[in-house]
């Protein structure tokens, strides 16, 4: 008797819930134009594609309007690995020059499949300054797991003053702090070129599309700038894929988890509402 | 409350208890046998709906605050921790930032539902009055809230709205110091919000305690918004109406699971995932989405309203968006006297129900408006005009729609009874051999 208006209200409460997300959406695409050479390289992947973790991920799979087919996109999806240990080698050979990642532990690493050896070694490559030590004195030691990553700068100011007084963001959270953060991440890498007409860049400023702006980051990356071990291609567009989903990783690493838990929790409530309409119609058929 | 004629319980233990502080008395009388109106649809699940999402938020938010710093230099790098390194910090913490969302939502729904079905008139104006009362206590406490993560908005929104205070005539400056507690948004803020934030939510329940207390006297108005005239428009609370809030409850949860679990912040802002920065402003300050329509009705006043052909102005443009804003607010508290026409539910009066559906789309309306840059321009048309054209609506609604519709609203007539309609609906309520 009732089904009539609780679709109503089910469809009203998910209208209210979902118009402030559409706006945020509508809005972002304003901030978002397509990179035209991203366009150039779409190549439509078959439908259900799921990149296998031991294979190279379907690396081509920008759709027109700038979105990109992430292995972690959708109430499914998870991070894969292989992706994430070419992402952590990206950031480590290259973006680590100058940006942070200083909410990270190295123990967090073991999630990207490493086991606690391998963590070990990769943090004991960085050094940090501890102490004081029983004789008063800071001393330098290697990193340990339990050790946040080590930031290229003591701090912002070093940063600001090697870098035009520009300051190279912390890293960690660069997917969540910005509209569609992978998207607008791998974008920025993507879609550096000359400037329009009328804009002169000062020294150390490059255009990026994706910004609309000029920015204070060189283009970033070289085709074959960082040797990977498996046979996926050495390309700008792989490496900003792999380091995207790095940073995915590093700014949401319970998404799995999350996603995991959820699915049990909307069958468990499912299941439950079903029961309890079930008893609800017993209940009230006394009444009719 | 629950004294007076006592039956006495079966159980000895109980009736130990019972004969001393007759609280299963009350729960029997208020949750068990109370009448309530049998014809209810599943717009009246919202109220139950927003207790749970209350209590939700109470639970939540004490073990957010177990984990939580509030000092302007640890508290982002403290809800980050929350979310990284404390077991289950993420889910704790989502549940919260997400059930505020859908605590408003609850909410809107309810007093949406409110008008209706006319559930604020006589006797249940002061019903009316304790529920806005509430709802203006959240907003209070969800601002503060937000301000408590120490992000890019939390900063900036704070700045931008404490400093609504300073548009007020001579004390305004004042106000404002005493809020920030001292000459800008700053550590002493951020303090003095997180113990408002800890308190208020219990000042809410002291309020929604109220709020159910004065219901439980005048009873539940229901979708025909006629009184109920005898035991066959009733039934008891208990199993008949405990089962259905279970259920719409359930449903409700399944959806605010889904914003947890796969999309937990859609509903924020990505600026918050920033570190709170003084020399760095945003370009596009937004508070919250629920606020969203009121902040549209602030910025839609962008003229000073003086004298004319002088230069004296007698109300700036900062304090005339300011009263409009809570002037908006202010207008719900007294929409019994507003609001005199003798049919309660909209289903009976024509007139109303467009003008309300039209309020609500318009409402809608502001709240995209809000969300948009100040200077926007649509369809060649600056957005804050259409904010105003919005907000003149709003306000018509109340100040002439309503009064017009006292005098010259006829409307429908009403059914005799609550069990005359159901009795006699065209439509069969189900298939009998279904039933056992």
């Amino acid at each position: 008797m009732n089904s009539r208006h609780f679709l109503l209200i089910a469809v009203s409460a998910l209208s209210i819930a979902a118009s402030p997300a559409a706006v945020f959406a509508a809005e972002a695409k304003q901030d978002m134009p397509t990179p035209a050479d991203l366009e150039a390289a779409a190549e439509i992947p078959p439908e259900g594609t799921v990149a296998d973790e031991a294979h190279a991920p379907d690396h081509h799979a920008a759709a027109p309007h700038g979105h990109v087919d992430w292995h972690f996109s959708g109430m499914f999806g998870s991070y894969d690995r292989a992706a994430l240990q070419r992402g952590l080698k990206v950031y480590r050979e290259v973006c680590a020059a100058c940006h942070s990642l200083k909410r990270v532990y190295y123990r967090n690493l073991e999630d990207l499949g490493y086991d606690e050896g391998q963590v070990k070694n990769i943090a004991s490559q960085y050094n940090v300054t501890d102490g004081p030590n029983d004789e008063g004195e800071m001393f330098e030691r290697a990193a340990l797991p339990s050790d946040h990553f080590v930031s290229p700068y003591p701090n912002d100011n070093a940063a600001k003053a090697v870098n035009n007084g520009a300051l190279p963001p912390d890293l960690s959270l660069i997917t969540k702090a910005r509209h569609h953060g992978p998207d607008h991440v791998f974008g920025v890498l993507t879609s550096f070129g000359p400037p329009p007409e009328g804009v002169t860049p000062g020294q150390g400023q490059y255009w990026n599309n994706q910004m609309q702006s000029l920015i204070s980051m060189a283009p970033p990356l070289q085709d074959g700038q960082v040797v990977y071990e498996d046979d996926v291609p050495q390309t700008v567009e792989q490496y900003s894929r792999d380091v995207v989903e790095f940073l995915a990783w590093a700014a949401d690493p319970y998404m799995e988890e999350r996603k995991r838990t959820g699915i049990k929790v909307i069958i468990f409530l499912a299941v439950f509402a079903g029961l309890m309409y079930a008893v609800k119609r017993r209940i009230w058929a006394k009444l009719h | 409350m629950g004294s007076g004629q006592r039956t006495p319980f079966e159980n000895p233990v109980v009736e130990w208890i019972d004969s001393r502080l007759p609280v299963f008395t009350m729960m029997q009388k208020e949750y068990g046998v109370f009448p309530t109106p049998r014809n209810f649809n599943y717009f009246w699940n919202f109220g139950a709906i927003a207790m749970i999402m209350l209590v939700l938020m109470i639970v939540t938010g004490i073990v957010l605050a177990m984990h939580y710093t509030p000092h302007t230099a640890m508290a982002f790098n403290s809800v980050e921790r929350i979310m990284r390194d404390v077991n289950g910090g993420w889910l704790i913490r989502y549940l919260h930032m997400n059930g505020a969302s859908f605590f408003f939502i609850a909410v809107y729904i309810h007093i949406f539902r409110g008008m209706y079905y006319g559930s604020y008139k006589k006797p249940r104006e002061l019903l009316w009055i304790l529920g806005v009362l509430i709802f203006l206590l959240m907003m209070a406490t969800a601002f503060m809230g937000y301000v408590l993560p120490w992000g890019q908005m939390s900063y900036w929104g704070a700045t931008v709205i404490t400093n609504l205070f300073s548009a007020i005539p001579v004390v305004g400056e004042s106000i404002v110091t005493l809020l920030w507690g001292g000459f800008s948004v700053d550590n002493p803020t951020l303090n003095r919000f997180f113990a408002l934030h800890y308190l208020l939510p219990f000042v809410i329940f002291a309020v929604v305690f109220l709020h159910v207390w004065a219901l439980h006297v005048v009873g539940s108005n229901n979708p025909l918004g006629i009184d109920t005239k005898g035991p066959q428009d009733t039934v008891p609370f208990h199993p008949y109406y405990t089962i259905k809030d279970t259920f719409g409850t359930l449903v409700y949860l399944i959806l605010f699971c889904f914003f947890v679990f796969f999309m937990p912040d859609a509903l924020g802002h990505p600026d918050n995932y920033t570190p709170a920065n003084p020399l760095v402003t945003p370009p596009h300050i937004v508070p919250e989405w629920y606020f969203l329509p009121f902040y549209a009705m602030l910025r839609a006043i962008t003229f000073n309203i003086g004298i004319p052909f002088t230069d004296i102005v007698i109300i700036s443009a900062k304090l005339g968006g300011v009263l409009v804003m809570f002037g908006s607010i202010a207008l719900l508290f007294v929409l019994p006297w507003i609001d005199r026409h003798p049919i309660r539910s909209a289903r009976f009066r024509p007139q109303y129900r467009v003008a309300l559906l039209v309020w609500l789309a318009v409402f809608a309306f502001l709240g995209y408006v809000g969300s948009q840059p100040a200077d926007a321009v649509k369809f060649g048309i600056p957005l804050s005009y259409l904010g105003l054209l919005g907000t003149v609506y709003y306000y018509g609604f109340f100040l002439v729609i309503l009064p017009y519709l006292n005098k010259h609203e006829k409307g429908r007539d009403l059914p005799p009874s609550i069990s005359i309609p159901i009795i006699e609906s065209p439509e069969p309520a189900a298939p009998p051999e279904k039933r056992r």
